[in-house]
């Protein structure tokens, strides 16, 4: 039954306005088979899924189901072609009983009838064994079983291809399993799923084959079992793993010897799990891994940007207490976070008033920054880094990626931090800028600021850092400096040693 | 092309451009209709002052308590997405307050004036406390969490007033209320002056306006850099508190008397209305205290004219209603949008027709 | 699985939660005043006055849950009532029919839901804004069409109007032994139909639970087929043929028309839905728990005059401290929910 070809996308190409997303890209599902979609950030896994749902047109190729070309316009075309979706955000209602959540909006007719769609839903669930019952409030399910319900309503109708984008971010192991024994049931059922998701254990546990995509582009199609985990990574991020071997090792970085400015022990948030960590004046080092590792929550928890749950931290050997984002910065640390438009940017306010914005907040409500001073502020960074901006009155939501990106770092620099965190800073910028903010990080350091430095490219990591914390399911898993400092040491780190 | 007139024609006035234009077709109107409808003229008033009359000075005069609410309200507007509808409750307990100190002994001194108007702004400040709390800490709307308020706010005033309407009557109270003798100007004008001049101040010497700006363009990342959106919400409501209690007092001395039914009545509709028309974005974010004043004084303007069309003071709303469902319609991002279109498939169209002639 | 499953009951959901809490609050209240007050408490009557008096609020608190349900607010329909009453008092004295005067409250609520609906939904404006001026158009239509109040003459209405209901099981014999029967007004069976109209509409048709989705998650709605705009749309088209009707009952209970009438009516329309545990939020919401929400209303207020409070302003502080009461309640019951599922 694995081999009938159920879904085939060819030469899939979609453009955005100066990025070319999707370039010929392939893929190809089989009837039965569980088939783990690959990439890092920005390889194009969530435009070929939402070409594929009919949340974006493609720009070229074709797409054919069981053989029959088809054109998908909208969600709607995509659920009547036998193709749903699952999302990482559930999308149902709480306030509705499980049973509603299944039939609703489907059906014609004016009246309701409880009873019958209880009775259809309740067979569904048992045939699909999901531990909820037809009668219950969707809210008071867990996460899992809510996407399980989810899952429930697509098998109902009558879906041939599902689509498990990111699934798993916010289960447990428990309901990680329940939701695996779920996915092979409806394979066994000859439901062709694609899965897509950043935790690679779940990628050889559950599925058959992997595509892997990087920067728009097919890097290839494998056999799980024939595709070692270290590989995976290597093709994932980019480098053939001989390639990397060749690399070997580049220049020894040294690693700071001046004395430890910051120290935690501990440190949980509510995103976080517990771990220890300590940087010294003047060093620069990494937390790597691959997304949703628990890198960001980390750091997180070192500003005080999630709810700080546990742990002691130390600032130049002092204890001290850093539950917000205001006590991180009294103590000298920067935060540049890794959703610049979300938890960046004041997009409406002008490049000045977004670079002045946290030394003013830390100078307090009444010692405001003059007009002229704050004017002065924003044409020395302006220059010193090279913004590109109409004027300092301009808003910073209209400047580009890049540039926003610089004015969000002049605002930290402003504040003259001791330590600075940099959670993703080159993500969707252009190379040039890149080089810019590499040779900053550098610089800092050079003037005895400690920088963490978070990049999904681990070249460009390996370039800055002298020390890389290498996590895991959200577990710190190794520590590399020296020596040690290669790719090839990196990718075995993060895709779990052995091979 | 059109793009480019539109933004060179937006570019110079910017948030401002809804309210002055609402403005100048109000005054165009008025002086097509009547020419001598702005004629200001000198004139002796009751106590035998020299004073400024016209239909221009009473709008200035009469917009006064609008003003002065809606400079607060535009405040708590830009830091909390959402609006008190609890200012004209609020201001009839102030105004209670004020009578009540007033009342304490027959002889009213301008130390007691202060004194009462002191304890005004503090009551008022503790309901702004209130409203900010349910708002900023149990994360209610706005407008929801100020319904409480709205709901028994004048029975309070009628409480504190012990059932009563009381007047009082003293020069300096109708100074506050009317005019200082000497000065043609009405002393309600020169308090809204004075109000405009303290809010500057205030964000000239605190760095309130970008953080207020910035809690509600973004509050998240707000967050991320230090700022405590729970304090600055919470302030927005205390400062309208203030505003509150000074309108409050206005409305106390214009008339002589307080009268908790009708107290600036239905005013935070029209103050509503008047941070709207300023062009503030009444889901929060970027403000502009002095698009709020102009607003106030459009609305003043509108009933003025109305009222010299002989409308009748009741019937007022209903006129108000279609200027509000208009400026609204135009406003709304799909009519933008569609409007967009229309005119781009026009000049697509005229290009079009152009080429073929060229041809 | 468990086979038993099927006939364990399930845990209440929020809206019948915070329905639960109001029903209980209710019933204590009203057996408190009945051993401390006694007086009129003690008799059935004092019941069907309080649904006598208040036959249109339970109107358009329907109506305003509905739209609350659905995220939504309107606060237009105290002014919508006023407008219906004054229009219908002066085309029935105008020589107008009895039908043509119903037909003619009904147009006045649809027309105002139509444009409410059409600006809220399909313009994207906010539901506050439009209702606000909905409420000063209707304000200003009602004085526009009289200032003074006026009577109705009619006599065909004046018959309907004087229906009243008598159940005698549940009268009394008054002191000077006479006996008076419980009486009930025509507008209280009118009422009681919507409630049990608008209940049947929520749970059991289709739009009704489009209404929830809508409000619960207008995303997620989307996503699952529904047509969001047009059931936003329906809902305040409900909302302001509610407030026709409610128009009508306020017309037969008083029998004359008046530019105050129904002031405030908006403000306790919105309070008797929260008391009766419709979120503010949206989604969560039960049209027998907003009759109760404006049941509890009226015993509070019946029960401040009753026990001495007679000053004019203790009404509306009890009113307010009400509202706060269960606004807070809300907020703390629905924090503890969600925090203890995590």
């Amino acid at each position: 039954m694995q081999d009938e070809v159920l879904l085939q996308m060819s030469h899939i190409d979609k453009r955005f306005p100066g990025v070319l997303a999707l370039n010929g890209v392939d893929f190809t599902l089989r009837r039965g088979e569980i088939h783990a979609l690959m990439g890092e950030n920005g390889a194009g896994k969530s435009t070929l899924i939402k070409v594929l749902t009919g949340v974006y047109r493609m720009d070229g190729g074709t797409i054919t189901v069981e053989g029959n070309s088809i054109s998908i316009h909208s969600p709607q075309d995509a659920q009547n072609n036998g193709i749903s979706t699952v999302y990482q955000e559930i999308t149902l209602c709480p306030n509705l009983t499980v049973a509603e959540n299944m039939y609703i909006g489907r059906e014609d007719g004016a009246w309701i009838n409880h009873k019958d769609y209880e009775k259809k839903a309740g067979e569904i669930l048992e045939r699909l064994s999901i531990p909820a019952r037809a009668t219950q409030q969707l809210g008071d399910c867990s996460l899992a079983v809510q996407q399980m319900v989810a899952i429930a309503r697509a098998v109902d109708m009558k879906c041939k291809v599902l689509i498990l984008d990111e699934p798993t971010s916010s289960l447990d192991d428990k309901e990680v399993n329940m939701l695996f024994k779920l996915m092979r049931d409806l394979k066994a059922q000859g439901v062709g799923i694609i899965f897509v998701t950043h935790f690679l254990e779940q990628v050889y546990e559950v599925s058959d084959r992997i595509t892997v995509l990087r920067n728009g582009e097919l890097v290839g199609e494998y056999l799980t079992e024939e595709l070692p985990q270290v590989e995976l990574v290597a093709k994932m991020i980019g480098k053939d793993l001989d390639e990397l071997n060749d690399l070997g090792s580049a220049e020894e970085k040294k690693t700071s010897d001046k004395e430890v400015f910051y120290e935690a022990t501990g440190l949980s948030s509510s995103d976080a799990l517990p771990f220890d960590f300590q940087i010294r004046k003047g060093e620069v080092n990494g937390f790597t891994g691959l997304l949703g590792s628990g890198r960001s929550e980390s750091v997180r928890a070192i500003f005080g940007a999630d709810k700080v749950t546990g742990g002691a931290v130390k600032i130049n050997g002092k204890s001290v207490k850093i539950t917000r984002p205001i006590d991180a910065m009294k103590n000298g640390i920067g935060y540049l976070a890794e959703d610049r438009k979300r938890d960046g940017i004041i997009a409406e306010l002008s490049v000045r008033e977004n670079i002045i914005l946290a030394l003013q907040v830390m100078k307090g409500l009444f010692k405001p920054i003059s007009r002229s001073e704050a004017e002065a502020f924003a044409d020395e960074y302006i220059k010193a880094l090279n913004i590109k901006t109409a004027s300092r009155e301009t808003p910073v939501g209209s400047l580009s990626g890049g540039n926003q990106q610089k004015v969000i770092l002049a605002r930290w620099l402003l504040t003259h931090p001791d330590y600075l965190i940099l959670d993703e800073p080159t993500r969707g910028i252009d190379v040039g800028t890149k080089l810019e903010i590499q040779k900053l990080v550098l610089k800092l350091a050079e003037d005895g600021v400690s920088v963490t430095f978070i990049s999904s490219e681990v070249e460009e990591m390996l370039r800055t850092c002298s020390r890389l914390i290498v996590m895991r399911d959200r577990h710190i898993v190794g520590e590399l400096k020296g020596a040690d400092l290669n790719q090839t040491q990196v990718m075995k780190t993060i895709a779990g040693g052995e091979a | 092309m059109a793009g480019n007139i539109k933004k060179k024609f937006s570019g110079g006035l910017g948030q401002l451009t809804i309210p002055v234009i609402a403005i100048a077709l109000l005054v165009i109107f008025n002086l097509i209709r009547d020419p001598s409808f702005f004629s200001v003229g000198l004139s002796h008033n009751n106590d035998g002052n020299i004073v400024l009359a016209g239909n221009l000075i009473s709008i200035i005069n009469g917009a006064s308590e609008l003003a002065v609410l809606a400079m607060g309200m535009t405040l708590v507007t830009a830091a909390c997405g959402g609006q008190d509808i609890s200012v004209g409750a609020a201001a009839a307990i102030a105004g209670s307050v004020f009578v009540k100190v007033l009342k304490t002994s027959p002889d009213i001194s301008g130390g007691k004036v202060l004194l009462a108007f002191i304890c005004a702004c503090i009551v008022a400040m503790l309901f702004g406390t209130f409203n900010g709390t349910l708002v900023a800490v149990f994360k209610i709307q706005p407008m929801i969490a100020t319904l409480i308020l709205y709901t028994c706010g004048r029975s309070i005033a009628y409480w504190i007033n012990g059932g009563a309407t009381p007047t009082i009557s003293s020069p300096i109270i109708s100074a506050i209320g009317s005019f200082i003798p000497g000065i043609p100007i009405p002393t309600p004008v020169l308090i809204v002056v004075a109000m405009a001049i303290v809010f500057k101040l205030v964000f000239k010497f605190t760095s309130l306006e970008l953080l207020t700006q910035s809690v509600g363009i973004n509050g998240s990342a707000a967050r991320l850099n230090g700022i405590n959106s729970t304090f600055i919400k919470l302030l927005s409501f205390i400062i309208l508190g203030v505003c509150v209690a000074v309108s409050g007092s206005i409305g106390v001395s214009r008339l002589g008397l307080i009268n908790h039914e009708t107290l600036l009545l239905d005013i935070e509709m029209d103050t509503i209305l008047a941070v709207a028309i300023g062009g503030n974005n009444l889901g929060g974010g970027k403000f502009k205290i002095s698009g709020s004043i102009i607003g106030a004084y459009v609305i003043q303007m509108l009933t003025i004219t109305l009222y010299a069309m002989k409308v009748s003071s009741t019937d007022v709303k209903a006129y108000k209603a279609i200027v509000i469902i208009l400026l609204v319609v135009i406003g709304s991002p799909v009519v933008k949008e569609k409007f967009g279109k229309f005119v781009s498939k026009l000049l697509d169209n005229r290009s079009k027709a152009s080429l073929k002639g060229a041809q | 699985m468990n086979k038993k499953t099927g006939l364990k009951r399930e845990p209440l959901t929020d809206a019948q939660l915070l329905m639960s809490i109001t029903i209980v609050i209710f019933i204590l209240m009203y057996l408190a005043a009945m051993a401390f007050l006694q007086g009129g408490f003690l008799h059935p009557q004092q019941i069907f006055d309080m649904l006598n008096d208040n036959a249109s609020l339970i109107i358009v608190s329907c109506g305003l849950t509905i739209v609350m349900i659905g995220a939504g607010i309107d606060i237009s329909v105290g002014a919508v009532t006023s407008l219906v009453v004054m229009s219908c008092v002066l085309y029935l004295n105008g020589g107008g029919n009895i039908f043509g005067s119903i037909l003619l409250a009904l147009g006045i609520g649809l027309a105002f839901g139509v444009v409410h609906g059409f600006l809220i939904s399909y313009l994207e404006i906010q539901p506050f804004i439009v209702t606000l001026a909905g409420m000063f158009f209707a304000r200003g239509m009602t004085t526009i069409l009289s200032v003074n109040p006026q009577k109705v003459e009619h006599e065909g209405f004046a018959a309907l109007r004087d229906v009243k209901i008598e159940i005698n099981a549940l009268g009394y014999t008054a002191k000077n032994g006479n006996f008076v029967p419980a009486r009930m007004e025509l507008g209280v069976v009118v009422a009681l139909l919507c409630v049990v109209v608008i209940f049947i509409l929520l749970k059991y048709v289709r739009l009704g639970r489009n209404i929830y989705a809508i409000g619960g998650n207008q995303q997620s709605a989307l996503m699952l087929g529904i047509n969001v705009k047009r059931t936003r749309f329906i809902s305040y088209v409900i909302s302001g043929l509610l407030s026709g009707i409610s128009g009508y009952v306020f017309m037969m209970h008083t029998g004359a028309g008046n530019a105050t009438n129904a002031a405030g009516m908006e403000m306790n329309a919105i309070a008797s839905s929260i008391i009766g545990g419709t979120l503010l939020t949206g989604g969560v919401g039960n049209v027998l728990g907003t009759f109760f929400g404006t049941m509890t209303l009226t015993t509070i207020k019946k029960i401040v005059v009753s026990s001495g409070l007679n000053d004019p302003w203790w009404q509306s502080i009890t009113t307010g401290g009400m509202l706060c009461f269960f606004i807070l309640l809300q907020s703390v019951v629905l924090n503890k929910r969600s925090k203890s599922k995590k």
